[in-house]
Parts: C-alpha cells; sequence; structure tokens
C-alpha cells in the first residue's frame, strides 16, 4: 500500500479546451516553455527525451524521461529520474518516479492532475540534492506567477 | 518495525517478537535503525524502549511539499502559457 510519502498530487483547472490542454502538456515545444526545459525530441510511446532544464539555479541538471503512456486527450506518463544533478554520474540503475497528467473537463475548463509517485523508492541522500531551494522558495516563484498572470489583461 | 514504532513505543523484545528473531539479532536491528537516525533508544531498568524519531519523516515530508509546490509553479506557468500565446 503506497505511503503519504510516497507520491505527490497536485491539480489546476486551465480555462481552455481539452484539445489545447492536451497540445500544451504534449506538443515538446509548448512542454518546455512551462515546464522550463530544452527537450529536443517529441513525446512518442517509449522514447527517451532528454534536455537541460531552463530554470535558474538549476540550469545545470539534465532532465531525461522515458515516454510511458499517450493516451490523447486523457493521459500522459513518463518516468524520469526527479533529482539527477551531478555531470557524469550514471542514473540509470537508479529507480525513478512516474509522473503522470490526467485531463478532465469540468466546469470552467480542463482540469490537469499530476500525480508523480515512486519516492519511498529514492534514497534520502538523492532527495535533497536536486533541492536546495525548499518550499518557501517555491512559494515565493509561485505568488511571482500569480502575480504576473492576475497583472496582465485577459 | 518502523509502522509498529509509529503507533507507540515498544520494547526490543516487543519488535522481535512477531519475526521469532533472538534478542540478539533485534538489537542488531535496532541499532542500525538508531544509528539511521530513525529510531530513539531510551534505557529503563534493564528495559531498551525504542520510539520513533519523527525528524527524519518530518524531513521526507517537507522535501514533498517543496516538490509539491514546484510542480505548482510549472502548471502555474502553463496556465499563463495559455492565456497569453506569443502563436496561436
Amino acid at each position: 500500500m503506497p505511503s503519504a510519502t510516497d507520491r505527490i498530487e497536485t491539480q489546476i483547472v486551465l480555462d481552455a479546451p481539452r484539445t489545447r490542454v492536451w497540445r500544451a502538456i504534449t506538443d515538446v515545444r509548448e512542454f518546455n516553455e512551462w515546464f522550463g526545459v530544452a527537450l529536443t525530441a517529441p513525446f512518442v510511446p517509449g522514447a527517451t527525451v532528454s534536455g537541460r532544464i531552463t530554470i535558474p539555479e538549476y540550469q545545470h541538471v539534465t532532465m531525461t524521461a522515458r515516454v510511458e503512456t499517450v493516451e490523447p486527450e486523457h493521459r500522459f506518463a513518463f518516468r524520469w529520474h526527479p533529482n539527477s544533478v551531478e555531470p557524469g554520474v550514471d542514473y540509470s540503475a537508479e529507480p525513478t518516479t512516474l509522473v503522470t497528467f490526467t485531463l478532465d473537463e469540468v466546469e470552467g475548463g480542463t482540469r490537469l492532475t499530476v500525480v508523480e509517485s515512486g519516492f519511498d523508492a529514492i534514497p534520502e541522500s538523492r532527495r535533497m540534492q536536486a533541492f536546495r531551494g525548499n518550499a518557501r522558495g517555491w512559494e515565493l516563484q509561485l505568488e511571482n506567477v500569480r502575480r504576473h498572470l492576475a497583472a496582465v489583461p485577459r | 518495525m518502523l509502522e509498529r514504532l509509529a503507533v507507540r513505543e515498544h520494547t526490543v523484545g516487543e519488535l522481535a517478537e512477531p519475526y521469532r528473531m533472538s534478542l540478539a539479532s533485534a538489537s542488531k536491528h535496532v541499532k542500525t535503525l538508531e544509528r539511521a537516525g530513525l529510531i530513539q533508544r531510551t534505557v529503563r531498568g534493564r528495559t531498551h524502549f525504542c520510539r520513533l524519531n519523527p525528524k527524519p519523516l518530518a524531513k521526507a515530508d517537507e522535501w514533498l511539499r517543496a516538490y509539491e509546490k514546484l510542480w505548482d509553479v510549472r502548471l502555474a506557468r502553463l496556465q499563463a502559457l495559455l492565456r497569453h500565446p506569443d502563436n496561436d
């Protein structure tokens, strides 16, 4: 039975049709823009895609993901090492987490749910490596984005 | 062992019992968990009592909370992208 520490889940209701949201998460150029990475290959089931993270402070991190599921307009999932930060280190033998995006049509648009699971298998020493910042740091970033969203005219 | 300790304090003997291991073996396990900082041991009289050390689990939780927030940032950026496409 998965423990409370094995997964995270978050969601957002996006004011956009399902088709538009699907494109935003599975078209790699759009994905790159909001995720903050520079992946160079398309998301195809079974494919492994790689690219540098473009978020400040994490630009030394390369993201490598293996695409697991592409169910059009419903579910998109990939496996990755959420904190592979050291160049030259082979992370291929280490446990991966599974990131799953699910789309549902709701009042107000499309609800996008993100679940990332498999954290219990990641050793504690590895967990802290990628996150020199902490929840407070990300809270501030979130505030910035929200303020930006509120300020720009629709 | 950790799950049982989450419920209440146990003696080393109590911890050993379901596994039918000797006290010596159980003691070894307990020492390993202690060294990992996961449990705390107190001695009262001749009995060793073990309890869960809440700090490492709190750290795991803190890490997960930070990670969740990171995803929230990404989703907020997605929201921004959808509202202001540069080329649609």
